[in-house]
């Protein structure tokens, strides 16, 4: 139970796909014009997360190692079918302002990421909760740009209007404004000193900076390994320089030593 | 020992421009252009330039005020913002969205990316284009005399191209607008953003800069020069030298050439680049203008060419003398 509860946690703050990890940044600047639009695509998106996430920790024994992207994919996209053809039925209106980004929910990187970082290697039960958690994660990121757009360009919360139509902003609704609302909220995540993509510490050797806590990919053996060597020689290195200072203090200690002997000699 | 003796490192010429007097420069070129606009759309023009200047200067003192960062105000680089943002912008534009426009420009396209030297585009093009976005309506409606029209530009463009230009112009919008004529879009008696109307104006600044070497020949020539082969071949009515003098004299042409697109942090530092920056922008204001919806296209165009500054820089650098024939720089 404790990890599904860390799962949550883990998707909806740690390691929060929009603010964190800057992942399926396309849904996040297209759609989010209002909230109710960021709300329907997030919420959209967590149910094939969930679903896709249980299938494929479920087959995670019978597909094979070298096509598991392919049928990682061939997976989800019968869920997102399957979701596609509700919304058609019971939310048209919903259906209409998300468009071609519904059927785009089949590329979405987290969907993969997931995918490949947790369900292809873990029980039904914890992959469940991680893609709860990364979708509701998702989807508070793309409520929070929706009703800061929706505020600004068209003076309303969820549809109702609160600002009188000569003071609304266009310019939010539209794309440039997706691009400034997002990099102001992670601007303030910045300053908040929240871990987000743009604040851990880079190492420039590794790919993806050798921040451990948020990787999704698999390779990280090797990076593992690299990390590894890199602390062994820098470890190495310092005792090397601590020996080196240390003999040439002494070195140094004994020429004075000499020289005021000499000194001595000479004096006498 | 001997004085003579003593040698200082290079450079060994210096000059007394610095970016203080380079600003002021420019200013002092924007005068007769904010004088006559102030004296053609009357009070309005006026709040809205001091409006725009003094919100420009406020909020570069308080961000750098906030961000604990030296102040640079007094270099003249925000008042020179404020006043070109100012007079792009329809005399009859409401003030609020002018302050917003204006911290827009200075907050948002100076200094988040580190202020002066370091902003990718044109400040005031910036906050033009964010205002034209945002209120369409209220930067479009041109107020003149009075009555609210089309500019000489948009009436061209809605006329047709079998009648010639003078039939078109002095037919107005064919309702309560005043006839027009190219000399009047010459001298500035239009409809118009406060400061791109009269063309006398503008080219009284631009000879002063040219002429105190503020800015190069390079870009305002190949840009307008570009922009006039483009037209006449374009343009759907043949060599018609009213219909080109009605295009340069009209819209922001002149005042983009000359004040905006030699922006110094924002233009090609190298020769080559200004001369291949300034037939980029002739092409794309004479695409915008002849196959876009808008009878305007300079701000978008000298904005997008400001994005392509980097990429023409590095394609142009300079050889150094002595490096000739040698390759990749071995």
């Amino acid at each position: 139970m404790n990890t599904c509860v860390e799962r949550l946690k883990n998707g909806i703050i740690t390691e929060n796909p929009t603010f964190v990890m800057m992942l399926g940044m396309c849904p996040t600047l297209a759609v989010t014009s209002s909230a109710i639009n960021g709300l329907g695509m997030g919420l959209t998106t967590a149910a094939v997360l969930v679903l896709s996430n249980a299938f494929i920790s479920l087959l995670r024994g019978v597909i094979p190692d070298k096509v598991r992207i392919p049928a990682f994919i061939v997976i989800v996209a019968s869920f997102v079918t399957v979701i596609q053809l509700l919304l058609q039925g019971f939310l048209p209106s919903l259906n209409d302002a998300l468009g071609v980004y519904i059927p785009l929910i089949v590329v979405n990187c987290i969907i993969l990421g997931r995918a490949e970082a947790y369900a292809s290697k873990n029980p039904v039960i914890p992959s469940i909760f991680d893609g709860l958690g990364m979708g509701l994660g998702f989807t508070f990121g793309l409520t929070c740009i929706g009703i800061c757009r929706e505020i600004l360009g068209a003076g309303a919360i969820f549809g109702k209007q609160i600002i009188p139509e000569d003071f609304h902003i266009t310019f939010f609704v539209l794309a440039p404004g997706a691009f400034l609302v997002l990099a102001f909220l992670t601007a303030i995540q910045n300053k908040l000193k929240l871990p987000s993509a743009t604040n851990v510490e880079q190492d420039a050797n590794i790919a993806c900076g050798g921040n451990c806590a948020s990787c999704v990919g698999s390779a990280c053996a090797a990076n593992k390994g690299i990390l590894e060597a890199e602390r062994v020689a820098a470890k190495a290195a310092k005792a090397q320089a601590a020996k080196e200072a240390a003999a040439k203090a002494k070195a140094a200690k004994e020429a004075a030593a000499k020289a005021k002997e000499a000194e001595g000699k000479e004096e006498k | 020992m001997n004085n003579l003796l003593n040698v200082s490192s290079s450079p060994h010429v210096r000059d007394k421009s610095s970016t203080k007097s380079i600003m002021w420069d420019v200013i002092i070129a924007l005068i007769p252009t904010s004088v006559f606009g102030i004296y053609n759309f009357g009070l309005n023009a006026a709040i809205l330039i001091a409006v725009c200047i003094a919100t420009c200067i406020l909020s570069e003192y308080i961000w750098q005020k906030c961000m604990k960062l030296p102040l640079t105000v007094n270099d003249g680089s925000a008042v020179l913002t404020g006043l070109l943002l100012a007079l792009n912008l329809s005399p009859s534009f409401p003030i609020w969205m002018a302050i917003l426009g204006s911290v827009f420009a200075i907050i948002i396209v100076k200094q988040l990316f580190g202020g002066l030297g370091q902003n990718f585009m044109n400040p005031a093009l910036g906050a033009r284009c964010f205002l034209m976005i945002s209120f369409a309506g209220k930067m479009t409606s041109f107020v003149h005399d009075g009555i609210t029209g089309p500019t000489p530009l948009a009436i061209i463009k809605a006329g047709s191209k079998s009648d010639s230009i003078q039939t078109i112009l002095a037919a107005g919008d064919g309702k309560q607008q005043e006839a027009t004529s190219v000399l009047k879009m010459f001298l500035g008696s239009t409809g118009g953003t406060i400061g791109e109307t009269c063309a006398l104006a503008l080219l009284i600044g631009a000879a002063y800069l040219l002429i105190k070497k503020i800015i190069s020949w390079r870009i305002p020539v190949c840009y307008i020069a570009t922009f006039a082969i483009f037209i006449l071949l374009f343009g759907g009515r043949g060599v018609d030298m009213m219909y080109l003098a009605a295009e340069l004299c009209g819209g922001g042409l002149l005042l983009g050439a000359f004040f905006m697109a030699t922006d110094y942090v924002t233009s090609p530092i190298t020769p080559k680049g200004q001369i291949i920056f300034g037939i980029l922008l002739g092409l794309l204001t004479g695409i915008f203008r002849v196959f876009g919806a808008s009878a305007e296209g300079v701000s978008y165009a000298i904005i997008i060419g400001n994005l392509l500054v980097p990429l023409i820089e590095r394609v142009t650098i300079p050889v150094p003398f002595g490096k000739e024939g040698i390759k990749d720089g071995k």
